[in-house]
């Protein structure tokens, strides 16, 4: 669904990423993980087409290049790490926005389009809120809101950028289960970048380890997950023990590296 | 249970309110002035002057000249000036993602100011040529801001855009200041257009409808564009909209207003910002909302601010432009006190 050969993108003067390959395929959840800084964001609006590049994309069999504005945003949705919210927009419009690729340029949003968006609303919890202005939510539920923009696209190709860092271990579980869901019902594929590695290595199908721009390690999340490379790329000191269903779980240690 | 949201859009009640209070500014427009005509001849004869049928409103032939060569262009220059110009404001806040954007930003007001001075001091006796002048002017500032903030930054960027209007307004304003050196007995017509005129008749009305039927149209329906644009230039694109050209499209509508307002009333300060977030303090966010509402409510705002310039020293008439500044500055902060909000 995704494939990416020797992509490289520089930002003013710094090579950001280098030679990175991915390949993700249809239904498969990959979580790109790597310290601050790595290019996990970047990696993803490279995806996305929102920098320039170096090295092939292919998104679905087209290169990315290819593809028409709106037949990209029909194929993928993306919610960044840091969105840039209209205060004043109620959820409920928010939301909407992520209908625009079926909605003629000119044109207004169908029936269809607001039951679509309602029942993502409902099923992130926001219905609620739906009234309410952007601007007045608090870091989690904005992030909620985020995302129910980015499911209520209906594209097949998912990119999450740290989809959970703001919120509480319920509502983290709630998303991410969300979009497993999604992925086993509508065969969705999941691109999302984590800091949580038990998360990642609990829900991911495979990890890419980023670090300096480079994919250091990529595979199954008890290959990529080991203590020696989690502590050389993270400066961390960590325990890793195979969790109650077999996947890795990182402890940090006190003591520091 | 909460009621269930529904999405953003000028609701017909709210256009029919806005209309209804533009409807009364308008009667009060008409109505002030030689002292003997009723509000109910007014409207009598204003029925009459529609196509069906005909009404007899008692007024003399002279009265209904009055009303008809003077109150009512008048009036209705006063109301598509302030649409305009409100609804070019609310457009430039949008594409600029910048509430405190005005019409004037992007070198309008310093090309009209220009050509206009221009026109004064080299064809001191052609009055006719002002307004076109302005209008060229108006297009010309806006044109020179947007190629420079294409060419130095990266295309379609907004910070270079604004800075380009800054570079371009003071460079502009600098040659203008110039010219009047040459010419310091035109420096009071000068000043008289800058601050602001409605009193152009007909010819004036005629001159600027096709542009203001032109770029309301076109803003009126990017009212739901510039809310995708609002979440920025990279989700835009995520959500399959070339930002660049959105904006494109809707600053040329946006400069093509004001240029036509700029053109037979001078630059009226005020209205293009505080029209826009009154109507957004009251009815929404929703552009859907603002770029309608802002087209009804300038208009209105500014029939009655030339209704207070008539009356206030009459004979004598204030510049609009300084009503529209002296009453709108605490009518705005008015409302932002009713309204006021948790703001962070
Ligand atoms: N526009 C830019 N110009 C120059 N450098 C940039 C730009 N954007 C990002 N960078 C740099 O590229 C590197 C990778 O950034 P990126 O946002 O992809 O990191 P990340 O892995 O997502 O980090 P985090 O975990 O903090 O989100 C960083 O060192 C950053 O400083
Ligand atoms: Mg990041």
């Amino acid at each position: 669904m995704i494939r990416t050969r020797d992509l490289s993108v520089r930002l003013g003067e710094r090579d950001v990423l280098s030679g990175v390959g991915l390949h993700v395929r249809q239904g498969e959840w990959v979580a790109v993980i790597g310290p601050n800084g790595a290019g996990k964001s970047t990696l993803l609006k490279a995806l996305m087409g929102l920098v320039g590049h170096r090295g092939e994309i292919l998104l679905g069999d087209r290169p990315s290049g290819a593809l028409k504005p709106r037949a990209r945003a029909r194929l993928v949705a993306y919610a960044p790490q840091t969105p840039a919210l209209p205060r004043d927009m109620t959820v409920l419009d928010y939301a909407l926005l992520g209908r625009t690729p079926y909605i003629p340029y000119l044109g207004r949003e169908s029936g269809h389009d607001r039951e679509v968006t309602e029942s993502v609303l409902d099923r992130l919890d926001l219905t609620r809120l739906a009234a309410r202005p952007v601007g007045e939510l608090s870091g989690g539920e904005r992030q909620r809101v985020v995302l129910a923009r980015a499911l209520a696209q209906q594209a097949p190709v998912l990119l999450l950028d740290e989809p959970t860092t703001a919120l509480d271990l319920g509502h983290q579980q709630q998303v991410l289960e969300l979009v497993d869901r999604l992925r086993r019902a509508d065969g969705l594929t999941v691109v999302t970048s984590l800091h949580d590695l038990t998360v990642a290595g609990l829900y991911a199908d495979s990890l890419l380890l980023l670090a300096d721009g480079r994919a250091v390690a990529s595979g199954a999340p008890s290959q990529v997950l080991t203590e020696e490379s989690v502590g050389r790329h993270f400066e961390a000191n960590v325990k890793i023990e195979p969790g109650p269903d077999g996947r890795p779980v990182v402890h940090l240690v006190r003591g520091g590296p | 249970m909460v009621t269930r949201a529904r999405p953003s859009r000028a609701r017909p009640l709210w256009v029919a309110c806005a209309l209804g209070v533009l409807a009364v500014a308008m009667l009060a427009g008409l109505l002030d002035g030689a002292a003997d005509i009723s509000p109910w001849q007014v409207v009598l004869q204003v029925a009459d002057w529609l196509p069906f049928g005909h009404v007899d409103s008692g007024l003399a032939p002279v009265e209904q000249g009055l009303l008809l060569e003077l109150r009512l262009p008048r009036v209705l220059v006063a109301a598509v000036v302030g649409g305009l110009l409100a609804m070019a404001g609310a457009a430039y806040q949008g594409v600029f993602r910048n509430p405190l954007a005005d019409p004037y930003l992007l070198g309008a007001a310093a090309g009209a100011g220009l050509a206009t001075t221009a026109a004064i001091v080299l064809l001191p006796a052609a009055t006719a040529s002002i307004p076109v002048a302005a209008f060229i002017g108006a297009l010309g500032g806006v044109l020179l801001a947007y190629t420079l903030g294409n060419t130095a930054g990266r295309s379609g960027g907004t910070a270079t855009l604004v800075l380009a209007g800054v570079a371009v307004t003071s460079f502009l304003t600098a040659i203008q200041t110039f010219i009047q050196q040459f010419d310091v007995e035109e420096l009071q017509r000068v000043y008289a257009w800058i601050l602001g005129d409605v009193g152009g008749g007909w010819e004036q009305l005629w001159m600027i409808l096709p542009y203001a039927a032109v770029s309301s149209v076109v803003l009126l329906l990017h009212g739901r564009m510039l809310d995708v644009l609002s979440v920025g230039d990279e989700e835009a694109s995520g959500l399959g909209v070339r930002a660049a050209r959105v904006r494109f499209t809707v600053l040329v509508a946006a400069s093509l207003a004001t240029a036509a307002a700029v053109a037979v009333s001078g630059l009226i300060g005020f209205v293009g910002i505080v029209v826009p977030h009154v109507v957004r303090r009251l009815a929404g966010g929703s552009y859907r909302i603002v770029l309608p509402l802002s087209l009804i409510g300038g208009a209105a705002f500014l029939v009655l601010a030339d209704l207070v310039a008539r009356t206030v020293l009459a004979p004598a008439e204030l510049p609009i432009g300084v009503v529209t500044m002296f009453v709108g500055a605490p009518f705005f902060v008015g409302v932002l006190r009713m309204t006021r909000r948790a703001v962070t």
